[in-house]
């Protein structure tokens, strides 16, 4: 059901790992991407798997939620590790009339299931270590700079907040009216698409006045507590960074050296 | 034969993941036809678990439901009926509205079934009636309702589709009490006109004492008993220790009692606690004038 959905949750914990600044989550999070798309070799992507594994421990999150979030993108690495298994040229392995398969593109589908493994449970450990509430917090303070251009950057974050917080009470409700109208024998899984696409009527348009009244006490309940926007307004919760968010980035910054070093030596 | 029954019904939201809770825990229960059934429970005992279940919408961890002597679960087609079986009115039905007129909300669930447009007319108009809903209102957008009047043509869609169990998940939550009892009136009256089981999910003593036939008190994800009202309310003393109320008018009683006024121990409706009263009181060879 739609409560199956692990990518991008918040998995609430006290390790180290939770604890780390949010913005230099996000900052070592960048720099992890690149030493993905840095590495040239297995040594360098091995390395990287080195660094989600070291993470994920530290995390304390189950190993099964890791995997269970990779359910979702297996479609993706089945259609690139396709294409370059059959579309990459080289020395022939196998071939049956025109499907040749050839090592390099073994290696390199290989290759790219490595980096899409490492680079999604990698990005996904983000998310489950950190609040929704704290990470646009750390966006905000991010991208704060661009304030100075005239960029509405407290806006976007607030949306941003507001959004997110609002995701699971709308996928309860869907829950529940989907529930509702299942009791009254709305039929939703079974006849052609339009047939489909009738049936999610009674679902959408309670789903939209919810949406809409829920948006309406919220911008009345918001003003009723004066917020006026971005100006003057200071936080509850100050993010703090200290010697061991420094740390977790020198090591990462580490990290991207020795992919860049594997690069240069094999 | 019970028309309900269920076996060590268990349920786990969220199996395997750190929010794992079970909602129910063993239940076994068996209601027999006709009855008014008041399920009583604090907030998070189970109540809305429980009754998910009976029509199907959610399926057992463990365990079994029988609806009319069959197993709900035994085949998909069988879960399908007991959906037309067992009518479910959620909490807050108002928010499943979704129709442009009155009339064709309260005809969806009829339309569903495949009725003939006679037949679905017929119901419409008959539980419309029932719920006090006017024609001028049947033709109205349902967005035009007060609140009140919304339940009602809510309740009214699931009644049309004439199921042998009905129940309703909290019909009065968010109602001034005239409203309340406007809904508890046509909850009655449903039953007497069509003969059939309904179960009536409230965390309100008060609400339940006025019309139930059956008490079902739950706790903790369990069922503490399951009785007549004046066994339940006799009980007093547990049923606070669960956080819930007795009501007023048994406290009343209970009060008296203690001080060495013993008239009854059954009481639970004002009507009632008057009449026993106003006998006591003719016992004791009070007059009372007019
Ligand atoms: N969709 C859900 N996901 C996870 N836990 C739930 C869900 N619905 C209810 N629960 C939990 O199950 C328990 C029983 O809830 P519920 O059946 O709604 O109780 P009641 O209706 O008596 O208030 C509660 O502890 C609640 O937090
Ligand atoms: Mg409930």
């Amino acid at each position: 059901m739609l409560k199956d959905i692990t990518i991008g949750q918040f998995f609430p914990g006290n390790s180290i790992v939770h604890r780390l600044d949010p913005r230099f989550k996000i900052v070592i999070t960048g720099v992890f991407i690149t030493f993905l798309f840095c590495a040239e070799n297995f040594y360098g992507i091995l390395f990287g798997m080195l660094f989600v594994a070291l993470t994920v421990l530290l995390s304390k999150i189950p190993i099964k939620m890791i995997f269970k979030g990779m359910k979702s993108i297996i479609p993706l690495i089945i259609f690139t590790s396709v294409l370059n298994i059959f579309f990459i040229e080289g020395e022939i392995l196998f071939s049956w009339q025109f499907i040749k398969i050839t090592k390099e593109g073994l290696e390199t589908s290989l290759f790219m299931i490595l980096r899409i493994i490492c680079l999604i449970s990698g990005t996904s450990l983000l998310t489950y270590t950190t609040s929704p509430i704290t990470l646009t917090d750390a966006i905000e303070q991010l991208l704060s700079p661009l304030k100075k251009v005239k960029m509405p950057v407290h806006e976007f974050a607030m949306m941003m907040t507001i959004a997110l917080r609002f995701i699971p009470t709308l996928i309860e409700e869907t829950d529940k009216i989907m529930s509702a109208q299942k009791a009254r024998g709305a039929d939703l899984e079974t006849g052609g698409l339009i047939k489909r696409a009738k049936a999610l009527v009674p679902i959408l348009i309670p789903l939209f006045v919810s949406a809409f009244r829920r948006a309406e006490e919220l911008a009345v309940a918001m003003e009723c507590r004066c917020y006026r926007g971005d100006e003057g307004r200071t936080r509850l919760k100050q993010l703090k960074s200290g010697g061991k968010d420094y740390i977790a980035l020198a090591l990462s910054l580490f990290f991207l050296d020795v992919v860049i070093f594997f690069n240069c030596i094999f | 034969m019970a028309i309900i029954k269920t076996e060590d019904l268990t349920y786990v939201y969220s199996a395997g993941t750190p929010f794992e809770k079970k909602a129910i825990d063993s239940l076994n229960i068996e209601i027999e036809e006709g009855e008014l059934v008041g399920i009583i429970g604090h907030t998070g005992s189970g109540k809305s678990t429980f009754i998910q279940h009976l029509n199907g919408l959610l399926k057992p961890t463990s365990g079994k439901i029988y609806i009319d002597g069959t197993d709900i679960w035994q085949d998909k087609q069988t879960t399908l009926e007991t959906r037309f079986k067992v009518g479910l009115v959620f909490q807050y039905p108002e928010y499943q509205i979704f129709e442009e007129t009155v009339y064709k909300d309260i005809a969806f669930g009829p339309k569903n079934m495949g009725l003939s447009d006679e037949e679905i007319d017929k119901r419409v108009r008959e539980t419309a009636k029932l719920v006090e809903i006017s024609d001028e209102q049947l033709e109205k957008s349902p967005f035009e309702l007060s609140g009140g009047q919304k339940r009602r043509v809510a309740i009214a869609g699931v009644m049309a589709m004439r199921p042998k169990v009905l129940i309703l998940d909290e019909p009065c939550a968010g109602l001034d009490p005239k409203g309340r009892d406007r809904i508890l009136d046509r909850i009655r009256e449903y039953h007497k006109e069509y003969n059939s089981t309904v179960l009536l999910v409230s965390h309100s003593m008060e609400d339940v004492a006025k019309i139930a036939t059956k008490i079902l008190v739950m706790n903790n994800s369990s069922i503490v008993c399951y009785d007549e009202p004046p066994k339940v309310f006799g009980m007093a003393d547990e049923i606070a220790k669960m956080g819930l109320d007795i009501p007023q008018i048994t406290k009343v009683f209970n009060a008296l009692k203690e001080k060495g006024y013993h008239i009854a121990d059954d009481v639970y409706t004002v009507p009632y606690a008057l009449k026993k009263l106003l006998s006591y009181l003719d016992e004791k060879g009070v007059k009372l004038d007019a």
